[in-house]
């Protein structure tokens, strides 16, 4: 197995961060020889996501390792781990069908330390006969730390760096066509409400108008908001949405012809709104957000969302009544 | 990770004293770096940073770490996804996290 990644590789990470056909960035699970590895070279565990093994084959390319991959249908190591799919009972089933003990010399598994909320390693033993030991983080790390033996803070501790935060962007926009087009059609036809009835020109441009309203609040909660994470206030992540979203739509208004004031307010309301729930759902990206958090923001996230877009609609409506 | 911190008094987090035998494994295993093990005991020293992972209460050979059970993880759109799902009576399916 090579360990340089392709053009082919590199297509298909762009296509797995942008959400194309996203099921399908699965490798067979198995074992794999990395350069030439012998009966002592150590044995790493991975998941059967695109991404996870490629980062392991690129970060270890010149040495000689054998990478036990583990079916976690496509999942990446931590999210598989949580929703305990990769587990101790998985590694030792893969241990055995690959014939592992007559293959390796040494009885030792090395385990992504994001796994651990998945894998009871002190069962490893028990189930296949191999130990577990838990390596650094991330397969950056690894050469260090198959050098050395050891991982110290550094390696253990999770990280989100504006890079970190920068690659997931793609996929949360590209998870939003689907609603973005119903929500087009449903601006139109509430656009169109005139004292004539239905007016088609004005579903037309106002209908644009809330279209750009919402992208303007895709650019605040899904972009700015992951990106300047660290330095916006507030500890809850609609707020930081809201907060964003709001100063977005009153940048945007600077850009538009003058428009009523409860045009305005509509705007205003359905921009920041958006984005607190675009923000929101970010949570699910980061590392640090717990579930007993995000569902207390949540309680109070959604009354604001859900207020606001009512509010902003109905205001919308009135428009052309006032 | 001191740069990001999530809502105070939240995690759902307990750690028996008495049932730990210090064996480290928690220390080993956390992503936030909130255990110490210090006279043969583990210790909590960083509650506030804990996301509820659970990885510390599954690699605890002796069961005295508790975290919040619930199945999931801390995403608002995995939340939303399974109350639809239990108005409808399916169960969600593990993509998209």
């Amino acid at each position: 197995m090579a360990a340089a990644l392709t053009g082919r590789d590199r297509f298909g990470t762009i296509g797995a961060r942008t959400g194309f056909a996203r099921d399908d960035y699965k490798v067979t699970p198995g074992l794999y020889g990395l350069g030439e590895p012998k009966d002592d070279s150590a044995v790493l565990v991975t998941a059967n996501y695109k991404l996870s093994f490629d980062a392991l084959r690129q970060e270890l390319s010149g040495m000689n390792v054998w990478i036990l991959v583990v079916d976690t249908r496509g999942i990446n190591v931590w999210c598989a781990a949580g929703k305990g799919t990769f587990s101790a009972e998985e590694i030792a089933y893969q241990v055995a069908k690959a014939e592992l003990d007559r293959i390796v010399s040494h009885r030792q598994l090395l385990l992504p330390q994001l796994s651990a909320n998945g894998v009871a390693a002190h069962r490893l033993k028990e189930l296949c006969g191999f130990r577990g030991r838990f390596g650094p983080i991330l397969a950056a790390d690894l050469p260090k730390f198959l050098r050395t033996g050891e991982a110290d803070e550094g390696m253990r501790t999770v990280t989100f760096t504006l890079a970190e935060r920068a690659v997931l962007i793609p996929l949360e926009i590209c998870m939003l066509w689907k609603q973005l087009t119903v929500a087009a059609v449903l601006f139109f036809f509430l656009s169109g409400i005139s004292p004539n009835f239905f007016s088609p020109a004005l579903a037309v441009n106002r209908g644009l108008l809330l279209i750009l309203a919402t992208l303007t609040a895709i650019l605040a909660g899904a972009v700015a908001t992951p990106l300047l994470l660290p330095w916006l206030p507030f500890r809850q992540f609609w707020l930081k949405g809201a907060i964003i979203g709001g100063l977005a739509a009153l940048l945007l208004f600077t850009g538009l012809p003058a428009m009523p004031a409860i045009e305005r307010l509509a705007i205003l309301l359905w921009t920041s709104g958006c984005a607190a729930f675009l923000a929101m759902n970010f949570t699910g990206s980061t590392p640090f957000t717990s579930l007993s958090g995000v569902a207390r923001e949540m309680r109070q996230g959604l009354i604001f969302q859900i207020g606001s877009a009512l509010l902003a609609l109905g205001c919308w409506v009135a428009g052309p009544f006032v | 990770m001191q740069d990001f911190r999530y809502l105070d008094d939240t995690a759902i987090l307990r750690l028996s004293v008495e049932k730990c035998i210090g064996c480290g494994n928690c220390q080993v295993v956390c992503p936030h770096r909130i255990f110490l093990v210090r006279g043969g005991k583990a210790e909590i020293i960083d509650h506030n940073g804990c996301m509820e992972c659970g990885a510390c209460a599954k690699n605890c050979p002796v069961a005295a770490i508790y975290v919040n059970p619930d199945d999931g993880c801390g995403c608002a759109a995995y939340i939303i996804a399974s109350w639809v799902a239990k108005i409808r009576g399916k169960t969600v399916s593990d993509r998209g996290s």
